[in-house]
Parts: C-alpha cells; structure tokens; sequence
C-alpha cells in the first residue's frame, strides 16, 4: 500500500511535468546583508531590533556579566534557574538562585515547568532580524529547556556570535542540529491582528550582549 | 469540530449573506488594514525586495519543475536521519496513516500545531471518528475550535472574531475541554492570551503525541521548518514523544540556502515582522533532544493535478504568507467562509478548484471570486499571477459549461447573427438613437440590475457612430 502510493505519486508528478519547459538555475540578485559590514553598527542594529521586539537588552563584559545576571534573576522573582551543560561555571558564580542541572537525568516538562528561569548561551545572533539562534550546542541545551520556564536569559559573545542578515547566518548554522531561532518573546498577533506578548513560550526574554 | 465546509452554497450566495453581517465585515476591515499597512512598512526596510521575490518565485518554479527528484532526496534524507517517510495520495489515505501511527503509540489525544494540510484533509474529524482527540493549540485555531467554528484565515483563522467574542467562547467553553478560563475573564488580547496559556500548559505537559504541518522542507538535509509566533509551535514539536508531521509534497526547498530568501520574504508578508518569534528546524531525530520518533506524512491530494496544469501550477509556490488575503476587496467584504475552504481569499480561489476539481457549485465558482484588480499579484512574496491563473480557471469552468454558461452562450451566439448581419445591425442602432428618451435609467434582469443600482447608464448618441462617419468623413 505504502509502496504503491510513492509510485503512485511520483507517477503522476513525471506525468504532469511531461510537457513542462526546463527551469534555469534560479537567479540570486539579492542582497547578502542590508547593514554595512562594521562591528558597532551591527551590535546597535541587533540591540534596537530585539527591544523593539520586546526583549530586554543588557551590556556588559565578561567580568561583570555574574553580576548582571544575579541581579537580573532577582529582579524577576527567580528563585529556581535550568543549567543546560557546558554553560561557564562562572555565569552563575554570584546568584542564590537554585540551579537545576540538566545532564544525567533530564528535567521532566513538569519540573521545567515549575523552574522560574533559564539561562543559555547561543549559536548566533542575527541583528537585521533582532533574532538569537539555539542549536543545542555548549551551554545552550536541548530545545525543551529554553521552553517550558517563563524568563530566557541568553548570553551572546560580540566578538563572534552577531552577524548583519539571515543571508549570513545560514552558511554558519547545521542544519543537523535540531535549531530554534527566537526573535522576541512569545508572542501572536491572533486577536483582530494585533501583536500581544507573551503567550505559550518564556513571556520574557533578556538578552545579554558581552564585550570585552 | 462540528463546523463544516460540506455542502456550502456557491460563492455569490454565500458571500451575500456575510456582506450584510455588519459584525463581520468591521472585524474584518479592522484587521486587514491594520496589516495590510504594516507589512507595507515591513516589506519597505528591504531595498532588494523585488529581487527576494524573483529569487523566491524561481526557486519554487524550479522545484517543482523537478519535484520527483527533489521529493525522492528528501525521502533519503529524513530516513537517514532517523525518521520515517509516509506517502498519501489523498486525504483518506493520509488520515488512515496518521490515525495508525496515533493508535501504535496507544494515545488517545494528540497535540496539533496550526497545519493548513491537516485542516484540507479533515483529519480532527477522521481522528474523532477513531475515538482520537487532537487538540488545536495555536490561539487563532483554539478560538475556532472552542467555538465549533470555521477557520476564515490562512493566518489567523478566528479574524472573523473581535476581542468580545473570544472573550465570550472561552469563558463559556473552555471549562469543557479542560481547564476553565479564569473568574473575570476581560476582553483584553493580553488577558485572553495568558487564559489560552493557562489552559493548554497541562495539554502540552502530558502529551506524548505532536501533530504538525511544515512550512519548508529542506531536499537535501531532509531538514523540517516551522515559523510560528507562541510557542505553541515549539511545544508540540519538542515536548511529546512521537511526532508526525502531514506536509503537501510541494512544501519541498533544494537546499538548506534556500531559506535565506524565504526566512526573509515570509515573516514580513505574513505577519508584518521583520522575524517571527519563533522558528523551529529539526532533521529526522536527536537523541535526548525532542521526540524519539519522528514520521513525515507526504501529501498530494489533487497537488499533482494542479501540477499538471501548465498555467495553474504556480499556485503551488504558494507558501501560505496570507498577503493577498489581506489585500484583496472581496475578502474583506465576504470574509473567509463564502469559499468553502480552508483556502480562502485570491489563493483559495485558484488553489481549491486545483485540489478539488471544479465539479460542485462552490468550486466552479471560486474564480469569479474576484474583481482581477491585482492587488493580490502585487503583495505575493512568490509572485503568484492569481489574475491570470483566475482567468485561465474561468476559462475551463466556462468550457465545463454550467447552468449560467449555457446562457452565456445562447447571448453570444445571438449577437454573433447580428453582427453577421450588417443590415440589422443598423437598423438597431438607428432605432436605439432614435427611442433614447425613452430609455430607461436602469436595467432590468438579474445582474444588469444589480450593476446599474449603483451607476448610471451611459448616455446613447444622437445617432450611431456609423452615421456620423458616413456624413462627417466620407
């Protein structure tokens, strides 16, 4: 049966396409970035466009990001925080919260559900769109856990991690790895076509840019 | 989901009847200028727009020129990467599919993300049917859900629903699919949201299976994308244990690049945002990462009908933006229902007599669903020619020959005497120069009625055009 119906609609695709004229390779006269190619540009683009989406924006540098990131899980309320492994041991060096690790055994959706807060690394930024991209590499985690908690803390590298358009980042993403792009907390735009924040994913989202 | 789109009246009936219910027609006025605005100011921050539409429009076209060589790549490809590859020639089969792979797993409920596929095929019903209940969890569909109601959008398939109504279907539903909505429930978007929040986190916590559509599906990695803006997205496609995802065979991309025109020129269509909130891309299974089985469901459906169509087959890069929904003057006075179809507005009208055939009333009515004005051509991210595939539509309804057309035909044929017929031909003329006081303002008849009640009749001449030349020029 299963067989039959692949033959069977392969089989009609080659019959349909029988009299069709060949397709050139498709023209790519588009622009690889809308930004130009400066470093502080692209950081102010990427910040303007995550707050204007609702994010929370921070800098700051490597040496005072502990503290920035304990007063910000104080300032939410958090008292419970999911570690994804292979984030630094130093991030989380100044706050009180209680860390949950999710490395032998994995947190259920329920425990994560009762987590107030999540802090990760990232894959990249992308500051055209104001969008941070997970793939589930060091420090980022499985998707699930950047999901269920209600406040996202991602730390992106300005060094590395932030580049101009979308046009940019794929070549710099694998597309093996299992990826979550976030642009602005949850949100919809499903009542008379007007955006509302914070639905089914963290109603909030604090994205720390670290300098040096 | 009780509402149905069986046996709907034809196109004009339909779109009679909703013209004259003020409530709709303000809900939907409000909301398609309201975006229809913004995403011009979206689609205006990209200087090479033009060129983001061509590049999408001939990628599309050249994926589907070779779409049994793209389809057959993407088989290997997902299969490699741990998941299992279905094919379904219709919606029956697919349904028989999915309700198999529901049953193995021994669930009885599933969690759905909003999927276009899914709702063409009916397939809530046929797992209802199967003792299966699936769960809408994308808030446009949950308010369509709770209210056994119609989805009327691509996009948003509750913007026939104001803030008011929602707030009155979730406080008098909710309670009855799980948890209720909270005491006090205001009409405000933010309080309606967190009440959708509050009654799907437990559906999400416990569900083991997750049901999704795709909007792109990568050739040569075998990679699944899903744009969406809640989270809701994210949930079903993370959380449960098994996945199947129902996608049309014309859903595929060749290559992981692709998505560099459409991760641009899709968000800003559709939602007016320079990014949505969140996209999700997953390829076969990970371990310790998501589900642990993972089936994609490929479906034709009439796809390849409309395939063989060689000025109709564009309709099929359509990547379900809802632009041209949102833009068009029949859909904003008729609203989503009068197409009887989960596709409505200008791509619902050349995409359902594709997929369905042309036979029943409101199918052979759909490509008169139109002014032609273009609007719709000029917002598609894809560039679709809607005018053009809705003529050619015309055209072979026209051939097929229903009721008005015999009509039609007996008209032209009438005139075609008369224009045979110099000798009568001006005789007509003289007499209608000479009678002209005494024509009417308005013409009688169905339809010359209609159309004269809100335009005068041109003014006959003193005399035909034929006459004057005779004594002016020769």
């Amino acid at each position: 049966m299963k067989q039959n119906s692949r033959a069977r609609v392969l089989g009609r695709i080659r019959q349909a396409l029988l009299d069709a004229p060949p397709s050139p390779e498709p023209a790519r006269d588009y622009l690889t970035a809308h930004t130009p190619d400066d470093k502080a540009v692209i950081l102010d683009l990427l910040h303007e466009n995550l707050a204007d989406y609702r994010a929370n924006v921070h800098r700051t540098t490597e040496t005072d990001l502990p503290a920035l990131v304990a007063e910000l899980l104080d300032r939410h309320g958090a008292q419970t925080i999911a570690v994804p492994p292979g984030l630094p041991v130093a991030w989380l060096s100044e706050t009180t919260a209680q860390q949950h690790h999710d490395t032998d055994s994995l947190l259920t959706p329920h425990e994560l559900d009762t987590t107030h807060a999540v802090i990760t690394s990232c894959a990249l930024a992308i500051a055209e769109t104001g969008t941070i991209v997970l793939d589930s590499g060091p420090g980022q985690g499985r998707r699930a856990l950047t999901l269920v908690p209600d406040l996202h803390i991602c730390v992106v590298r300005a060094k590395d991690q932030v580049v101009g358009s979308v046009p940019q980042a794929l070549p710099r993403l694998d597309p093996t790895r299992p990826q979550t792009w976030i642009s602005g907390p949850s949100a919809t735009s499903d009542i008379e076509l007007d955006r509302v924040e914070g639905v089914h994913g963290p109603r909030r989202l604090d994205v720390v840019i670290v300098t040096r | 989901m009780s509402g149905t789109f069986i046996g709907m009246p034809a196109f004009p009936k339909a779109a009679h009847e909703a013209v004259r219910d003020a409530t709709l027609r303000a809900n939907l006025r409000h909301a398609t200028h309201t975006i229809r605005d913004k995403r011009a100011v979206a689609v205006a921050e990209l200087a090479d727009w033009a060129e983001l539409r061509e590049a999408g429009k001939q990628i599309k076209t050249e994926t589907l020129r070779n779409l049994d060589t793209y389809l057959v790549q993407l088989e290997e490809a997902v299969t490699a990467a741990g998941g299992t590859v279905h094919w379904a020639a219709d919606a029956a089969e697919a349904n028989r599919i999915v309700t198999e792979l529901v049953k193995a797993t021994g669930e009885s409920e599933v969690v759905k993300v909003k999927s276009m596929a899914t709702q063409e095929i009916g397939l809530n019903e046929a797992l209802e049917a199967e003792g299966i209940r699936a769960y809408e969890t994308d808030l446009a569909e949950l308010i369509v859900q709770l209210g056994e109601d119609r989805p009327s959008h691509i996009l948003v398939p509750a913007i026939h629903r104001n803030r008011g109504e929602i707030r009155d279907i979730f406080r008098d539903t909710m309670g009855r699919w799980g948890r209720p909505a909270p005491e006090g429930l205001s009409d405000s978007p933010a309080e309606l949201a967190e009440a959708a929040r509050l009654h799907l986190r437990e559906k999400f916590l416990r569900a083991k299976v997750g049901i999704s559509g795709a909007n792109f599906m990568v050739a040569e990695t075998g990679t699944l994308v899903v744009v969406e803006s809640e989270g809701n997205g994210r949930m079903c496609l993370t959380l449960p244990e098994t996945l199947i995802s129902v996608v049309g065979i014309e859903k595929v991309v060749p290559t992981w690049r692709d998505l560099e025109v459409f991760l641009q020129t899709l968000p800003r269509s559709s939602t007016a945002e320079r990014m949505n909130p969140y996209t999700s891309t997953w390829t076969g299974t990970t371990d310790g990462d998501g589900p642990s089985a993972f089936h994609l469901v490929l479906l034709d459906n009439g796809r390849t009908d409309a395939l063989a169509d060689e000025v109709g087959r564009q309709a099929l890069r359509c990547i379900r933006c809802s632009a041209c929904l949102n833009v068009c003057p029949v859909y904003e006075r008729a609203g989503g229902h009068a197409y009887g179809s989960v596709y409505p507005g200008p791509i619902g009208a050349i995409l359902t007599p594709q997929l369905r055939g042309t036979t029943s009333e409101v199918d052979a009515s759909l490509p008169y669903a139109s002014s032609l004005c273009g609007a719709c051509y000029d917002v598609c991210p894809v560039a679709i020619d809607i005018p053009e595939v809705l003529v050619h539509l015309r055209e072979k309804v026209a051939e097929e020959g229903g009721k008005g057309h015999r009509l039609e035909k007996a008209a032209i044929k009438a005139s075609t005497w008369v224009l045979d017929h110099p000798g009568v031909l001006s005789a007509g003329e003289r007499i209608a120069s000479a009678t002209r006081k005494l024509h009417p303002r308005k013409l009688p008849g169905p339809g010359a009625r209609q159309w004269t009640e809100s335009r005068d009749l041109p003014d006959m001449p003193a005399e035909p055009f034929r006459d004057w030349w005779k004594k002016n020029r020769t």
